[in-house]
This record gives structure tokens, sequence and C-alpha cells, in this order.
């Protein structure tokens, strides 16, 4: 089992034929992800990586069976490829694109929040189910399937963090790269409750940095669920000086509640395994599962 | 991106915000010719020189005044350009007044007392939505009023579809206590506040205070305007709004080099790949017993002339004594940053401070060979913790 994406998804690209779209593409593909073609507006017709290219995603839609999709389109063009994808009935929307105007995400979620659809994203790495399908940009070598699973802001802590846990013997069900972003699709609540409700995941990784309030949210979730499944903790962020954007545009200590030692505080208490050093997190994890 | 007051209140009035009109000046004698032409325009007697700096608390620091002639306007305006102005969210050293901007006098006697009110429009990243905050105590630092009196603060959330509708605006009046002419003003201002900050694709504005004037005309007296960097491609006008002066000067120059640079006060480098990893690594050279001295994401591409503009960035900073490199390799082959490390090394000549690089993932292993080979005074490890040990190890 897994969440979100696994080897039947049927994965179209968005953006397929740019450099990043083909680059990364190849790189699923390569991973044995099920690709099943790309939309490209004005290339329609035309074949890209053996795979066919759309006008629209509709058009993919209709043509492939396309349930799932990819969006490397630029920032300028992002929020509306989102919404595209939701209107042609695509379950699984995963957004890479990062720098999408604020203005913008703010329209797409509102557009897509009573469609049939999941976002996960902006401004993220993407979701990798190992052994199964990789939609997404990180190393597909370092993630090694097995019964944990991961929620991440960040992509190289993501990595970070699966390889970690595969050093400790262990591996991974799904990784889920949310984004850092300060509109995002899946919250940290909603992949945490994703994996502690998916059969396969028997602990559960949580990642966040300062900025927001979705580690807290998700730790209250987690406390009022009742759930026995151990999650271990860790919080970026806690040198970062308040007031500051630090890379990601979401990562920016706004109050006296979002910075990394605040949200370590609520983690703890709502029985998360908090771990204080980012070097800590695979021994944890092997610690808690015993 | 930030502004000054004086864009700021630029961009409000472009789309129909009223406000207290001024004239930015450079020097004394500008700010004369500022205040006469102010006189003539608005018919105002005083006038008020506000410091334009990127930092709020202006007032505390000394760098708002009031002029009641054209003499006091000069000997102002010459006291506050070129002062290093230290207010609570400046630095201690302050911020460097380079201009002034003369304005007209708002608080004149009338038939009514003139009133304060504060107003900010966001993001609320809880929902996704824009909202405007606003409170009945204007002119003071809103979050302690937030902790004192939290029942002044109040919030209306904007529909992102609908935008602001007007049953809002009119709560919003009523809510601040207004009737007759100034409600009407009131709705007006805040129908035009908040449709500048969605065409200006603004990510903060902050109105404090927001004025009710002797004669029921409602103004704003300053302006906070952040505007969202990732929407700067929609307006090329505001993007020649930024004032580097105002901004740190080694930041300035790792974004020319397409680096995500903050510097910060510590005395440990660090250079990494990621956001999420570098704040981490941060947090790792604090718990070795050292301090960070700076946040810097290379990015997706850690070649090495990225590499070697990052190390020159962090090598200026004399606090530093150790460098500490943590690159996850992901596309980005290890054993390409490594060389790209060794490279950058060799053409520096001389590094004053050990650097200790850690190289994970994709081709580690030949990297690791490749920095040990390279005779160069670096420090290669693989492990997170093997990392944090060695920085530790280097200060002691």
């Amino acid at each position: 089992m897994s969440v979100l994406v696994n080897k039947d998804s049927k994965i179209i690209v968005q953006g397929f034929t740019g450099s990043e779209g083909t680059f990364h593409a190849e790189q699923m593909i390569e991973y044995g992800t099920n690709v099943v073609g790309g939309v490209t507006p004005g290339k329609g017709g035309q074949s890209h990586l053996d795979r066919p290219v759309f006008n629209t995603v509709e058009q993919a839609v209709k043509k492939t069976g396309a349930d799932t999709t990819i969006i490397f389109v630029p920032p300028a063009f992002a929020a509306d490829a989102i919404m595209e994808a939701a209107n042609a009935g695509i379950k699984v929307i995963i957004t890479i694109t990062e720098g999408i105007p604020v203005a913008d995400m703010i329209k797409a979620a509102d557009y897509i929040k009573d469609l049939d659809c999941r976002l996960v994203g902006p401004n993220c790495p993407g979701v990798i189910t190992p052994g199964e399908a990789k939609v997404g940009i990180m190393p597909g070598f370092v993630f090694k399937s097995g019964k944990v699973g991961i929620v991440s802001k960040s992509g190289t802590l993501t990595y970070e963090a699966a390889d970690q846990v595969v050093k400790q013997g262990l591996g991974i069900t799904t990784a889920i790269g949310i984004g850092g972003d300060p509109i995002i699709g899946t919250t940290t609540k909603e992949a945490v409750e994703l994996l502690i409700n998916d059969p396969a995941t028997e602990a559960v990784v949580m990642i966040g940095e300062i900025g927001g309030q979705l580690e807290a949210e998700a730790a209250q979730w987690y406390k009022e669920s009742g759930s026995k499944k151990p999650v271990v903790g860790f919080i970026a962020g806690e040198t970062a000086p308040a007031g500051r954007t630090m890379g990601h545009a979401g990562a920016i200590v706004g109050g006296s509640d979002d910075t990394a030692q605040a949200k370590k505080k609520i983690l703890a208490e709502c029985g998360i395994h908090v771990v204080n050093s980012p070097a800590e997190i695979g021994k944890k994890v092997a610690e808690v599962l015993g | 991106m930030n502004l000054h007051e004086y864009q700021g209140k630029e961009i409000l009035n472009s789309f129909g915000v009223e406000i207290q009109r001024g004239i930015v000046a450079q020097t004394p004698a500008e700010a004369v010719e500022a205040a006469k032409k102010l006189t003539e325009e608005t018919g105002t007697g005083w006038h008020v020189i506000k410091a334009q700096v990127h930092a709020g608390g202006r007032g505390k620091g000394g760098g708002v005044k009031l002029a009641k002639n054209l003499q006091e306007v000069e000997q102002i305006a010459g006291d506050i350009i070129g002062m290093n102005l230290i207010t609570p969210q400046t630095s201690a050293e302050g911020k460097k007044v380079h201009q002034v901007l003369v304005t007209e006098d708002v608080y004149y006697p009338g038939d009514s007392e003139p009133e304060e009110y504060y107003m900010s429009v966001l993001l609320n990243r809880a929902n996704g939505k824009n909202m405007i905050m606003y409170s009945t105590e204007g002119g003071m630092d809103i979050e302690k009023v937030a902790e004192d009196t939290p029942h002044l603060i109040f919030h209306e959330e904007i529909d992102p579809s609908l935008g602001l509708m007007g049953f809002q605006a009119r709560k919003i009046a009523f809510n601040l206590g207004l009737s007759g002419k100034a409600f009407k003003e009131m709705t007006k201002f805040v129908s035009a506040l908040y449709k500048a900050y969605t065409n200006s694709d603004s990510s903060l504005f902050e109105i404090n205070p927001v004025l009710k004037t002797s004669d029921d005309k409602i103004i704003a007296v300053d302006a906070k305007v952040t505007l969202d960097d990732n929407a700067l491609f929609r307006h090329k006008d505001y993007e020649a709004m930024r004032d580097i002066r105002e901004e740190n000067e080694a930041e300035v120059e790792a974004k020319a080099v397409g680096l995500n640079y903050v510097d910060l006060d510590g005395n440990v480098g660090c250079m990494v790949n990621g956001a999420g990893l570098a704040m981490a690594t941060m947090d790792l050279i604090k718990q070795a017993g050292g301090e960070p001295a700076n946040f810097l994401d290379v990015g997706g591409t850690a070649d090495a002339e990225r590499v070697e503009a990052a190390f020159n960035l962090i090598l200026k900073d004399p606090n530093v004594k150790a460098i500490l490199v943590n690159i996850f390799g992901g596309i980005v082959r290890c054993d390409r940053v490594a060389q790209g490390i060794v490279d950058a090394y060799k053409s520096i000549g001389t590094v004053r401070v050990p650097i200790i690089v850690r190289l994970q993932g994709t081709n580690a292993d030949i990297a690791k060979k490749l920095i040990d080979d390279s005779g160069l005074d670096v420090h290669s490890v693989i492990e997170f913790q093997e990392a944090a040990d060695k920085v530790q190890e280097v200060l002691s």
C-alpha cells in the first residue's frame, strides 16, 4: 500500500516539452513511473519521449485516462495549469513550480476547493512511492521501499530524512513533499492523516520549518486521532532570525507561535517524538519502531 | 520587496486612496523647496519631516519631526539626512538616512477631533484568503494592542472570487465608530485600499495611522508596503522602486549571482543546497557550539562558479571561523560539486579558515575521494553528525 501515487497511477506532465519537464519526465520514466503523456499548448499531436503530447489536459485525460499530473509550467502560467488540471478531472495535481505569485495561488486554491482533486505543492519536490512511482524531482535511488511515511516542506531535507531512515535498514511507503510556499494544496495535517490511515505505513516522519501553523495543526489532529502509530518530528529554523524569509517564501517567523521552538513544543505536547538535531531523524525512527 | 513610505503612498494614491501629501527630498535645500511647493498646493502651514528608511518605529528614533517654519524645515532635514537612525526595528548601528519625505500637516484643528486608526491588508495563511485587519487603536504598536486589548482588533476576510463586498466596507467603518461624512469617506478609503492591494500584487499593506481629520477626511498618514517578489514580472514600473541602499550589501551581491543568502551574526559560514536543509544545517552548527554566520542556498546547480561566488561571499565576513558545506546530491552529482569546491578553492588562493565538506547522495564516495586526494586543507565527511562533530572540533 501507499498513498497518492502508485504503479497504477496514470501520469501526465504539464510543461512536458520544456527543459525542466523534459529532464524530469525522462528521470521519472527511467525510474519506471507510468508516464502516459504530456501537455504543451500548441504542440498537440507531436510525440515527445515516446509519449503523446496534447494541447489541453482535457484531451490528455480523454485519450490516456490520466488521473495524475505533475506541473513544470513557468510561474506566470502555473496557477492556470493547476486550474486546468482540476477542471479536466485530474485527481492528484503535483506542482513543482517555484515562484508562483501569491494572488494567483489564492485564486487557484479557491477554484479547486470544491472539485474532486488533491493539490500537492506548489514549490515542492513531489511525491514518491519507492519501487512504484516517482512523481517529482527527487533522486529515486535514495528512497527504498518500506514502512515509514515522510511528510516534508523541504526537498533536500526530505532526501536527508529518507537516507537516514534507509540507513537504519528501514524503508519508505510514500514520501510527500508538500512545499514551502505560503499557500499550498495538501497541508501537513492532510499528508500526515493520509499516511496514518495507510495500513502499510507503521511510522511517520514529519519535517517542518518556521512560519505558519501547519505543523501545529497536524500535531493537534494526531493527538485527537488517538493513533498509536508513532510520529517523529523535526522543525528546521531554530536559528533563523524573525521577519526574514529563509529561502522558501513561506519560511518566515511572523510571531511568537511560528518559531521552531514554539512548534517543537506543541509537537511534543501532542505526543510526537521531536528530535532537536536533524542528524538524528533516522535513529529516532528506528528507536520508536523498536 | 519592501518600499519606502513615499513609494508606498504613490502606489496607494494611484488607485484612489487618499494620502497625506508629500514630496521627497535628498538635501535640506530640496526640503525647503518641497515645503514651499506643498504650502502652495495644500495650504499647509506646518510640515512634517520624515526619514525614509526601510524600518518601522521611525518616530521613536527621532526620524519624524514637526517643522513650524521653513527655517525649521531646513534645520530638521539637515539633522535627519545622513543620520544613522536607530529604531526598535533596526540593528544597534541603525540605518543611514539618504532622503526625507516633507509632508503636509494633517493634524490641523477643526470641527471635530482628529482620530487615528490602524489598518492592514495581508494574507491569512491559515485559509489562503486575504484579510483586512483594523483597529480603533491607531498610531500605536499593533503587537502591543494585540497583547493588551485583543478585543480592539477586528478582521474582515475577503472572498477570493468576489473581492471586498460593500457591506464589509460598511462594517469596518461602523466598527471604527464613524458616522456621517467620515463614515462615507472610510468606506471609500477601504474599497480603494483593497483595490490597490490586489492590483499592485502586494503581500502586505500596513497603514498606521489611518487618520480622520478634523474636517472628516480619511487619509493614509503612513504606508508600509511589501510587494510580492514573485509577481514583479507583472509590474516592471515597481521594480524600479527597489532601493538597494536599504538592503544588505552581501545579500544584494548574492542575489546578482543567483544565490539565496541571508547575512547573520555568527562565526560559522555555511553553504547548502535547498532551503530546508540550509536551515537544518544552521541549527546543527548551533548545536555543535557555533553560531551560523549566514543562510545560503546554492540551489540546484552547485557548479564551480556558484561555489566560488558563495565562498567569496562567506569569506568577506571577518567573523567567520569555519565554513561548513552541506550538499545532498540528487540530480546534482556530488563529484561535480566536489570538483567545483576544489576549483574554487584553488582559484581563491588562500582560504584562511578550515572548510568542512559534507557531500551525501549521488556519487558521494567519489566526491570524498576527490577532495581527500586534492591535497587541500578541506575536511570531508559523509554523515550529517560527522559534520557537526567536525565543526565542534575546529571551533575548539
